[in-house]
């Protein structure tokens, strides 16, 4: 043993009488987690975080959170002599004169918008496989709650340097808060501790971004992840792949390696970016002052779709009641519409469970196609984001499109309505769809192109039967049916409580399992393979057959000695 | 030199002087005089030449006598600075209908454009075109540039000048490749949507300090790419593009070596 190993073991040694260490240390290092690269989104989310954190540090040594005004003396000409606030002109110090600070205000600000680009697609990922449904809805709410402070922590860093760009996004956010009815002007003075802009804003949003929305976030990361290692990681679907193991890889030292060696892939990203790109140059905008605004005033992108909301509203909607303004040309567009978006985002999981009826755990994910309206619902969510946010920078789409910026106004406000609809419903097809020619490989394997003519004169086509990895991807999953309720009186005429609630439950849930396709059940397996004449089975969609056995589709993955089975190569 | 002092005193002498001094006075005065008079000739002929090119190119629209018509405004008055702003951006003569004129190659050669300049410029008072000083900007003051921009410009143009746009398919050009005279002229007439900055409102020296801060923007960004100048929106584009695509990119290449 040499003096290294034997300090080592010493260290552990010590650390492990004293702390109990070393059976956490073995059972984490033994933990198994399934591979997957889009397990590694909400890694980006986390490494983004971890930078923004080590920056941050940095930033928060040379900025001055103070709206008391000064004369700006430095390198930027352009600034020179100009009247601006103590915070704003920390920010130009702190770029132009302390060492690498330019830099670090930079990785800072990518790091920014790459967390909540990160936290955005790990939702994408864990939505359209489904990986909320129990038991982790309570993890999908801390990551939801989690997103809501990547957008708090955007926006109070944002609005820190007190330039114009950022100023007329606290005025933005002044004329939101007033639109509420009755109490907003009372919250707007009491936010801005006085009229719009005051002197308290600064400060206060200082506050928040420098302590209370990073220690929430840091504290939900550690019940988010604490939450992973009690549940487990979901996996994939695949050969032998159930809701009772984990296929993958131990911690150590496979995902130590990769985990670890990630962050500097992250970090190193990020640092070019930094180096190389300019993000957020304050000193083209200037110091704030309530009357310039100037073209492409627009907030960073996790913003833009409120900002977009904003555009689209017809201002006509502002009523004077009693000499009471009941602004909703604001109101609608910045507090309903993206109230009810995130609504519809935190309550989904619960939502699903309550039309779906379905109380087991799952741990194998779901292939998106294989749950047509969820996937379809996502897509139509995102349809609508998109869209907003690119209402947001319709003058940019004008200018770079050579369009009228009314016309786009107005293709948006119809799309606004319309684009979600057939967004939900191109998707529910291409689902269907997919999922009927997963049932046809199943039951007749794949097309060889190689056709043979009989002795008699009949063509058939050569199939190739699919493997037994392939077919467990394909029938392994449930095709949920809408829910059966029971009847409006029971046996003795008596008008049933709750039955209504039922009913509303019952139509949802068929809105979400009316339209199915159900995996291929041995029965139809056997038959498909046993007579080559087939086709008069019919599809499963309408066959009583198929659903009498179809109660157990988790059993339907076929005993490895029906491919043996040749008549099937033919049909 | 005796002869000419005993004469001095004689009774023709005071006009002999007379006549001299006539002499030179006369001579000195065709002499001086005589390049403001052909100065002026040339400016007839321009003025005349530029009747001619109006009359070819531009009356179709603005009249015979350059009065306006139902399709295009009245050049009374417009100066000269309009007149080479105009021709000298390829603006005019247009060639389309459109929501604004567009700037394009250059139709006139820049003595046409000064011919046609002096002939509108003859129908009317209006603004000059700038000296080379008055666009000069390093005698400008970026900083003070900097604040009369961001009060009067960057609503239009984007806090750099990089250009936005304007209601039904109208637009504000983006300012990186004007010159400096063509800014202070577009300042002092106020082409197509552009209010007019006349010197009550913008000095000539706040039009050349907003001059200085715009060919300073031209020196790039320090921090690095300027990613056109955009603001947020490229930003977040560009995070999208290279941050996530970079790192989805790596994640894949994670995954796949796992077995």
């Amino acid at each position: 043993m040499s003096s290294t190993e034997r300090a080592a073991a010493g260290t552990a040694d010590y650390l492990d009488q004293r702390t109990g260490v070393a059976s956490a240390v073995k059972g984490f290092a033994r933990k198994i987690f399934p591979d997957h690269w889009s397990f590694l989104l909400g890694e980006i989310a986390l490494y983004s975080f971890v930078v923004l954190l080590i920056s941050g540090v940095f930033l928060t040594m040379f900025f001055v959170p103070s709206m008391g005004l000064m004369e700006y003396e430095g390198p930027i000409a352009s600034m020179n002599g100009q009247l601006m606030s103590e915070a704003f002109a920390s920010t130009l110090d702190l770029s132009f004169e302390v060492p690498g600070g330019l830099l670090m205000r930079q990785i800072h600000h990518w790091s920014a918008l790459l967390f909540m680009a990160a936290i955005v697609t790990h939702m994408m990922r864990v939505f359209f496989t489904g990986a909320f449904r129990k038991p982790r809805e309570l993890n999908w709410m801390v990551g939801f709650i989690l997103m809501i402070l990547g957008l708090a922590a955007g926006f109070t860093g944002y609005s820190l340097p007190d330039d114009v760009l950022s100023g007329n996004g606290l005025r933005i956010t002044d004329g939101v808060v007033k639109s509420i009815p009755l109490v907003g002007s009372y919250m707007s003075y009491m936010i801005f501790g006085g009229e719009f802009p005051g002197e308290h804003i600064i400060p206060r949003l200082f506050t928040l971004h420098i302590l209370v929305v990073p220690a929430l976030i840091l504290a939900l990361i550690g019940l988010h992840l604490l939450f992973v290692v009690l549940h487990k990681h979901t996996q994939y679907p695949g050969g032998g792949r159930t809701d009772k193991n984990v296929v993958g890889f131990p911690l150590f030292p496979v995902y130590v390696a990769k985990a670890g060696g990630f962050f500097f892939i992250v970090f190193g990203v990020l640092a070019l970016m930094g180096g190389t790109m300019a993000i957020n140059n304050v000193w083209n905008y200037g110091p704030y002052d309530p009357s310039p605004v100037s073209a492409g005033a627009q907030p960073d992108w996790y913003m833009l779709f409120l900002e977009g909301s904003l555009r689209l509203m017809p201002g006509q909607t502002e009523f004077v009641i009693a000499g009471y303004t009941l602004s909703l040309n604001v109101l609608i567009p910045a507090v309903v519409v993206p109230g009810l978006l995130f609504t519809f985002l935190a309550v989904y999981p619960f939502l699903e469970a309550a039309v779906t009826k379905d109380k087991r755990e799952h741990h194998v994910l779901d292939r998106p196609r294989n749950v047509p309206v969820r996937t379809g619902l996502g897509v139509a969510f995102l349809a609508e984001f998109i869209l907003l946010a690119l209402a947001g920078s319709n003058d940019l789409i004008a200018t770079h499109f050579d369009l009228s910026l009314n016309a786009i106004t107005w293709v948006f406000r119809v799309g606004f309505f319309v684009l979600p609809v057939i967004a939900f419903w191109v998707t529910k097809r291409i689902c269907l769809g997919l999922q009927r020619k997963d049932r046809e490989l199943v039951l007749h394997g794949h097309e060889t192109g190689r056709i043979v003519r009989f002795a008699n004169g009949e063509y058939i086509e050569v199939h190739k039967p699919i493997s037994d990895e392939e077919r467990w991807l394909r029938v392994n999953y449930d095709a949920h049916r809408p829910l059966e309720i029971e009847p409006r009186e029971d046996s003795r005429g008596v008008r049933r409580k709750g039955f209504r609630k039922d009913q509303a439950l019952q139509a949802l849930s068929r809105f979400f399992y009316e339209d199915r396709v159900e995996p291929v059940t041995p029965a139809e397996l056997a038959a498909a393979h046993s007579h080559g004449d087939h086709d008069s089975l019919g599809s499963a969609e309408d066959s009583e057959s198929a659903l009498a056995i179809a109660g157990a589709p988790r059993d339907a993955a076929p005993a490895p000695d029906q491919q043996s089975d040749d008549h099937g190569h033919m049909s | 030199m005796k002869a000419l002092a005993a004469r001095r005193h004689h009774r023709a002498t005071p006009v002999v002087l007379l006549l001299l001094a006539l002499l030179v006075t006369g001579g000195v005065y065709a002499a001086l005089a005589s390049s403001p008079a052909s100065a002026d000739t040339t400016m007839s002929d321009d003025i005349e030449t530029g009747d001619k090119l109006f009359q070819a190119n531009c009356a179709t629209c603005h009249g015979p006598d350059a009065e306006g018509t139902e399709s295009a405004p009245s050049l009374i008055g417009v100066g000269a600075a309009s007149v080479d702003f105009q021709v000298g951006t390829g603006r005019m003569p247009m060639q389309a209908n459109g929501p604004q004129a567009l700037e394009k190659p250059v139709q006139m050669t820049a003595e046409q454009t000064r011919q046609l300049a002096a002939f509108v410029a003859s129908l009317g008072a209006g603004p000059a075109i700038p000296t080379a000083e008055q666009v000069d900007p390093t005698l400008g003051d970026a900083s003070n540039g900097a604040a009369v921009f961001r009060t009067n410009c960057a609503m239009c143009h984007n806090a750099v000048g990089a250009g936005g746009a304007l209601s039904e398919g109208k637009f504000a050009p983006a300012l990186w490749d004007v010159t400096p005279t063509h800014i202070y002229e577009a300042m002092a007439t106020g082409p197509q949507s552009m209010p007019v900055f006349n010197d009550a409102t913008l000095t000539p020296e706040e039009k050349r300090d907003v001059i200085a801060y715009l060919v300073e923007q031209r020196e790039g960004s320090a921090g690095g790419l300027d990613l056109g100048s955009l603001g947020p929106v490229s930003e977040g584009l560009w995070v999208w593009i290279v941050g996530i695509g970079a790192l989805i990119g790596c994640s894949v290449w994670i995954g796949a070596k796992s077995s």
